[in-house]
């Protein structure tokens, strides 16, 4: 929509767009902020911004108090290996669906996502003990699986509305000169819906960063991620907003500075198919 | 295209994901089935045996329950009508050329990257806080008294949050599908005279209606089973005021170690999501041509 | 010469086998993530310099999450944890359904006598000591000196409930900020009502009569609950009914309350480094009412080992270490005197060096005046203080404390809010087979 504006018209939605976008932001800015003052000064009344006390102690302290790398890894396996896995699963899947449509395909979509419809809590106690029995308690591959699964539906979805609008008749070009499936969908499929999957990955991974219920649930030491990291900092001994707000900020750095990079990818990929 | 074979093909592609989804959803469903209809409370483990429907009449008897439910309901449509309405609005803003356009967009999204547990504390304790609270120094330096945010307006409050955290993802998705409307389309519209707000109604919506469909789809899913946030700000309360249902499952699986009650509860979870999966499809699923 | 030169080569082989194998013995450590046991993670070196074959796995946990997480692990049998923190609460009852194991057989050294008698007799049961005390706590009245001397009132060292009204009405200054009393407010079974259950023992009231039958009807209920919200609607800071030990001692530490009656612990937090009113704190015991028990409850997050933990020699080792008079010495030569874990051995309190502390006697007097086993002015068929441990408590509390909770927001009056537990608990008594 690159139309011709007034210069007035341009300043004026400049200013409008970024007042939204701070209010939108100041949280997460408030709160970086926060980690960086003093406990005193992050409860000083009225609250200080110039004034404040800077400091690095914050950091120090929670870096020192915890194994943040290993968690930070952790977070790394559990998130981008249950994406990927589901990717593997999906994409044969959606391919199904969007190539050979049959009659239930709708049906079919609608019934995966609403496997995602039990609220968590409910299976809290069947799930620990299936995982129990199989012992995949604290292990990362029993909280790929469980992401994955998770997440599935949404995979499958995503992929299904991007390789819906590719033609169909590349992919029957493609068969015409002798290519197996695996290699259609690979060599051929895979390239054109690149950006979609890579989207859909992004998406993913977000998602599987932020899951804050199974990954405290089924984890002990070994597995636990960045959220049973926050778990370990949320009010010990007094409400430390200043350290808090540190740990905070570490838990979500890591995934931020991704989404900022890839905000793009995020920003033109993220259509469920809703662009016709 | 659909030869016979290919169609074994496709049914061979799709299993993988049908099945296993299939047993992740029919496993633990079966086992809170079982449950449901159990007396199971993990401290008092030599006290077993079938309860008939007892756990349910528990949860309908309960004072709280309708409450839950009405809570629920309102913390789904409460959220959806802030993140669409206000999703649209700042689509349409930041879909408009202004500098620094780039930089803007990651401001917008940035709370879809924050964990919710950190979400929930940041406003709990930053911003809402009675006596810390930056809210409260803003009321203070206006002279007026702090707002009980948590205390008086705890589902304002939770639902507040919630769509934060939401709303970078319904803006995305919306501003994913202006950018595919033609300009042509809009600049013949402005020429014929039409109204900024006729724009909006008759060629930006109808072109969005798909979009809005997908965020209201996925939000539900996600939002009926939030408790997350009420478990770290207000806990379900005052009293029950901001209990939901899965926070009110919540509290017999954890506080009360009531196995059988939770489970019964989840199967309640589980045909109240059915039957807003049903008025849902009903209401916008045509706009899903799958 | 080759054949000894082989015979010490394998001797060489199998003793780093051996030590191989020593050195595998990996215990899990579930732990809350209080100061205490932060502290404690950061002397391990002393730990394994003299247990090199013992690799101790930390779970630091937020005290729900990991009242949760251990609570379904040892009712499933899970064995993820070879040593437990748990309460007061959970050992008596974990102990009865045979999930921990005994820890009679602690070496001589140990000097289980030591322990506080009240502190030792909650963790014992028949007979059975089932978790080592890491640290005891009661609660008592902390107060600001400053504004009581403004304010021209003196606190007893044994107050009464109309000592803390006047003392609250004297110091309370919503202008400045300053409310004269903080009390818990936040629901939850260990939280307002772990204040509310102690605090009623002061008023005569009990949860239940000799026959499990509820008591919220009853008048000293009814005396607790309009003292309370009296006492906070009059002199609490707004939004208490959010408040829990956190929020409070967050508060208390900004100067913003005149009182604060909670746990003894917070007394080393409250004239510590992160509070702006360090030196202007003064203690007292917790209220009572005279009718022969007081306001205070009683606490131990103690160390116990699972009956499902496949390493329990190892884990002894470990509480031994961590529980033991010699532990105690190592914090005090790290970190001074006053950040030693209280409240869990006599010798501690006959210490020269320890008596120096300022909180130290307060907090043995308070622990000292409370009694599990008898905790209330009539009889009752529980043991407990601040909690009642059956197994049905936590969801019981939960509820209450919610109601309670409600009534502080100003949503129900006190009278709606009795009549509600009133109802609430005898169903769930009821279900769960305790009355007809």
């Amino acid at each position: 929509m690159a139309r011709a504006v007034s210069p007035r018209r341009r300043m004026f939605t400049t200013i409008a767009a970024w007042s939204v976008a701070l209010i939108i932001f100041f949280p997460v800015l408030w709160m970086i902020l926060t980690s960086f003052k003093t406990e005193a000064s992050a409860v000083a009344s009225p609250p200080e911004l110039f004034s404040a006390d800077w400091t690095v102690e914050n950091y120090v302290e929670v870096w020192s108090r915890s194994d943040y790398p290993r968690f930070f890894w952790n977070s790394v396996v559990i998130s981008l290996g249950s994406t990927l896995l589901g990717l593997a699963i999906a994409i044969p899947a959606a391919w199904a669906m969007a190539f050979v449509p049959g009659r239930r395909t709708k049906d079919l979509l609608m019934w995966m996502l609403s496997t995602k419809m039990m609220p968590a809590v409910a299976v809290m106690i069947p799930l620990y003990l299936l995982f129990l029995r199989l012992g995949l308690i604290d292990t990362r591959i029993g909280l790929v699986l469980a992401l994955m699964l998770m997440n599935l539906p949404i995979i499958v979805w995503m992929l299904y509305t991007y390789f819906k609008e590719i033609p169909g008749e590349i992919l029957e070009a493609a068969r015409m000169d002798g290519a197996s499936l695996p290699k259609e969908i690979l060599y051929v499929l895979t390239p054109i819906a690149l950006p979609g999957i890579a989207s859909t990955l992004l998406l993913n991974v977000i998602l599987a960063w932020n899951e804050a219920f199974w990954t405290i649930v089924l984890t002990t030491t070994k597995a636990a991620p960045l959220s049973a990291f926050i778990a370990s900092f949320s009010a010990p001994q007094g409400l430390f907003y200043a350290k808090l707000s540190a740990a905070s900020t570490l838990a979500i750095a890591p995934i931020l500075i991704l989404g900022w990079f890839s905000q793009k990818q995020l920003v033109r990929g993220l259509t469920f198919g809703a662009v016709k | 295209m659909s030869t016979h074979s290919s169609r074994l093909a496709a049914r061979i592609m799709v299993a993988p994901s049908v099945v296993l989804l299939f047993i992740w959803m029919a496993v633990p469903l079966a086992m809170t089935l079982y449950y449901s209809f159990r007396l199971y409370r993990l401290l008092s483990p030599d006290r077993t045996g079938w309860v008939g429907f007892n756990n349910y009449l528990w949860f309908f008897n309960s004072p709280e329950f309708w409450l839950a439910l009405w809570n629920t309901l309102a913390l789904v449509g409460g959220v959806l009508v802030v993140t669409v309405v206000l999703g649209i609005l700042i689509a349409l803003l930041i879909d408009q050329p202004v500098k620094g356009q780039g930089l803007l967009r990651i401001l917008v999204i940035a709370p879809f990257f924050v964990m919710p547990p950190v979400a929930a504390s940041i406003w709990e304790n930053l911003f809402m806080h009675p006596q810390n609270g930056l809210f409260a120094a803003l009321a203070r330096g206006f002279g007026a008294q702090p707002i009980l945010f948590l205390e008086n307006h705890p589902m304002l409050s939770v639902i507040g949050i919630v769509s934060w955290e939401w709303l970078p993802f319904a803006t995305l998705i919306l501003l994913t599908s202006l950018q595919s409307l033609s300009s042509e389309q809009l600049e013949a519209a402005e020429m014929d005279g039409a109204s900024a707000f006729n724009r909006l109604r008759h060629i930006i919506l109808p072109h969005m209606t798909r979009a809005i469909t997908v965020v209201i789809l996925i939000q539900t899913i996600f939002l009926l089973g939030i408790f997350g946030e009420i478990f770290t700000t207000t806990q379900g309360g005052p009293g029950s005021a901001s209990t939901t249902l899965p926070y009110m499952i919540f509290k017999q699986a954890i506080a009360a170690k009531d196995i059988g009650r939770a489970a019964a509860g989840g199967i309640i979870a589980v045909i109240l999501a059915n039957i807003v999966a049903y008025f849902l499809m009903r209401g916008i699923g045509r706009h899903l041509d799958a | 010469m080759k054949i000894s030169h082989r015979a010490l080569l394998g001797a060489t082989v199998s003793l780093t086998l051996a030590g191989a194998a020593m050195a595998e013995t990996t215990i899990t450590v579930a732990t809350v993530n209080n100061g205490d046991m932060i502290r404690m993670q950061g002397l391990m070196d002393d730990f394994n310099a003299k247990h090199p074959d013992i690799t101790v796995e930390w779970v630091t946990l937020e005290e729900n999450v990991l009242r949760q997480n251990v609570t379904t692990d040892i009712a499933t049998g899970g064995g993820q944890y070879d040593v437990l923190t748990i309460g007061t609460y959970e050992v008596p009852i974990w102990g009865k359904q045979g999930w921990l194991t005994s820890l009679n057989d602690l070496p001589a050294e140990y000097d289980v006598d030591d322990l506080l008698p009240a502190i030792r007799g909650g963790l014992t049961v028949d007979g059975n000591l089932y978790a080592a005390p890491f640290y005891g706590e009661s609660s008592m009245v902390m107060y600001r000196t400053d504004l009581m001397e403004a304010a021209g009132l003196t606190m007893p060292e044994a107050p009464t409930w109309a000592d803390i009204e006047k003392a609250a009405a004297a110091m309370t200054n919503k202008d400045a900020g300053i409310y004269g009393v903080c009390l818990r407010g936040k629901a939850g079974w260990g939280e307002n009502m772990a204040f509310l259950t102690a605090m009623s023992n002061s008023f005569g009231a009990r949860w239940f009569d000799e026959n499990w039958n509820p008591q919220f009807d009853q008048p000293e209920w009814k005396a607790t609950l309009d003292f309370y919200l009296n006492l906070m609607n009059n002199y609490g800071p707004p939004g208490a009914s959010n408040n829990g030990f956190n929020e409070n001692l967050t508060l208390f530490n900004q100067g913003k309350c005149g009182m604060w009656i909670d746990a003894t612990v917070a007394a080393s937090f409250v004239t510590g480094k992160d509070s702006t009113v360090a030196d202007k704190v003064g203690f007292a015991l917790a209220p009572d009412n005279g009718l022969g028990k007081r306001g205070n409850w009683l606490w131990a997050w103690s160390l116990a080992i699972p009956s499902s933990s496949d390493a329990p020699d190892a884990a002894k080792t470990f509480i031994n270490w961590a529980t033991s008079k010699g532990y105690l010495e190592l914090v005090a030569s790290k970190e001074g005197w006053a950040n030693v874990p209280p409240g869990t051995r006599t010798s501690l309190y006959e210490n020269p060096e320890y008596q120096k502390v300022p909180f130290a006697k307060m907090t043995l007097d308070s622990i000292n005046a409370a009694d599990p086993t008898n905790p209330t002015v009539k009889p009752v068929p529980y043991v407990g203080v601040q909690f009642v441990a059956i197994p049905e408590f936590q969801g019981l509390g939960t509820t209450v404390g919610e109601i309670f909770s409600a009534a502080l927001a100003g949503q129900k009056t006190a009278d709606e809010a009795l009549a509600e537990a009133q109802t609430a608990v005898a169903d769930e008594m009821k279900a769960a087979g305790y009355i007809q």
